[in-house]
């Protein structure tokens, strides 16, 4: 009887413990993503604030100043009042296209962020393929721009949309080449262990100096990547009005500021982790542990640490494309491609097998 | 069904990153106020009637560079797993790794003077 009693009782608790589980499971699946997400969200909240104040001090304006201190809150309050107006589905035009545009490259966008390494063990996911599945991924989004260019049924879209798909597929082959002669450097795609090998003798080890033909050409392509001036072409006002935004207007315009706000930040981020050794302090022969007198570097701080220095790298790129952006003038179709194509990509083959050469010396 | 537990995380990620979407849709559906018309719906074109229909043929140029694309990343996916394991396989490898590397060049060259790199 008393067996009979446990194994009944076995059977009954055996369910529960394991829904339990799983629920555990799934919450410290979600937890992770979901603050992902909300400090994603601020950070693409404070580069629209940086970027108009920015711009208003090269420009010699005083820029947004009435929404809270500094006119902080600017974006907030841009974002809330996308939300109250209205949204047009032009009558001619696909619904269906006109809607999965947008969403398609805000989600193919925010996914690049699975690989970011924000501090040692602060990733969200630490895959083998790692930078590939960057790339793989941010080329989903011209299938959304194409999607909302021809769902528009505007001639001005239309334009605009085939624009953002040429440029995206001509600087898209610099971009991943020169990702891979970096990921040639540190025998692996993984974006933790990339950082790792930039780890030693503080900035001197970054891939920076390595790799400098490379450093500039992604530069070049990523500004080229995220459409922003000189390379804003798909969206060039005095020809094509808005180009693939044209007919967008409320909350469907808002996700695709989200989304040109979302690839700026996650390509800034990405040359931090690729050349500008991610996470680490680099500045050689200081660590931050000694600085601090702690042996181990462990727990918040490490993460802070961690998390403050990859930021302020990012942001220093920031910086630079927004400056680029009110220093250069736009260039024209032609150029663009013969950019990409005539220079680029025969420069960052050269300097593939410019790395590889050099590995092969070294073997 | 082949599954990699590696891979939840990204499936949760991408869950969670549709939902963001369609939250946004919805939140504005129920937010925003609705008063169309005939000639707020009409597409833009500059404020007269727009003339035809904009799905009609366009550029073949854009169709050529899309095929210069594809091979040329193919090459690169292919070049991954070499990188990978560079400094397994050596010098060998390298030199095949190298004629892989001409084979577009020459196809690129070869498209460069037929022209079809060029966009007028």
């Amino acid at each position: 009887m008393i067996i009979d009693t446990t194994e009944v009782q076995t059977i009954n608790s055996f369910p529960t413990s394991e829904s339990l589980k799983e629920v555990y499971g799934l919450i410290w699946i979600f937890v992770p993503i979901l603050t992902l997400i909300i400090g994603i969200t601020i950070g693409v909240l404070v580069i629209v604030w940086l970027e108009r104040e920015i711009s208003a001090a090269i420009q010699q304006r005083i820029g947004p100043e009435y929404a809270g201190p500094f006119g902080i809150l600017q974006a907030l309050a841009d974002g809330t009042k996308l939300l109250f107006k209205e949204d047009l589905l032009p009558s001619r035009g696909d619904a269906r296209l006109f809607s999965i545009g947008p969403s398609i490259v805000v989600i193919s966008i925010l996914l690049s962020y699975l690989v970011i390494p924000f501090g040692y063990r602060l990733v969200l996911a630490d895959l083998s393929i790692g930078v590939s599945l960057w790339i793989a991924i941010s080329s989903i989004a011209p299938i959304g721009l194409l999607m909302s260019g021809y769902g528009s049924n505007n001639k001005y879209s239309f334009s605009g949309g085939l624009r953002a798909v040429a440029q995206s597929i001509s600087y898209e082959i610099p971009l991943t080449l020169c990702v891979l002669s970096i990921s040639l450097l540190s025998n692996s795609s993984s974006t933790v262990d990339i950082v790792e090998a930039q780890s030693k003798y503080g900035f001197l080890g970054w891939n920076l100096w390595r790799q400098p033909i490379g450093f500039i050409v992604f530069i070049v392509s990523s500004l080229a990547e995220c459409e922003r001036l000189p390379f804003d072409l798909p969206e060039a006002e005095e020809e094509l009005v808005a180009g693939y935004q044209t007919e967008y207007s409320g909350i469907r315009f808002g996700l695709f500021y989200l989304a040109s706000y979302l690839n700026l930040l996650v390509s800034s981020l990405f040359v931090t982790v690729l050349y500008l050794g991610g996470w680490n302090f680099s500045i050689p022969y200081i660590s931050v542990p000694e600085l601090f007198g702690i042996k181990k570097i462990a727990g918040v701080f490490g993460m802070t640490i961690g998390i403050f220095i990859t930021l302020a790298k990012a942001y220093l790129f920031l910086f630079i494309s927004i400056t680029t952006r009110w220093t250069l003038p736009r260039m024209r179709m032609d150029q663009l491609l013969n950019l990409g194509w005539k220079f680029l990509l025969p420069i960052s083959l050269g300097n593939l097998l410019l790395t590889t050469s050099s590995q092969l010396v070294s073997l | 069904m082949f599954l990699l537990h590696e891979y939840d995380i990204f499936w949760a990620f991408l869950i969670i990153s549709s939902v963001i979407p369609i939250l946004a849709f919805a939140i504005s559906g129920v937010l925003a106020p609705v008063s169309e018309g005939p000639e707020k719906l009409s597409s833009y074109e500059s404020g007269i009637e727009p003339m035809g229909d904009a799905w009609l043929q366009f550029r073949i140029r854009y169709y050529m560079f899309a095929l210069v694309f594809v091979v040329f990343d193919v090459e690169t996916v292919f070049l991954y797993p070499w990188a990978m394991s560079f400094d397994v396989l050596g010098v060998s490898v390298f030199i095949e790794a190298l004629i892989f590397v001409l084979i577009p060049i020459v196809g690129s060259v070869y498209a460069w003077r037929k022209g079809a790199l060029e966009w007028s």
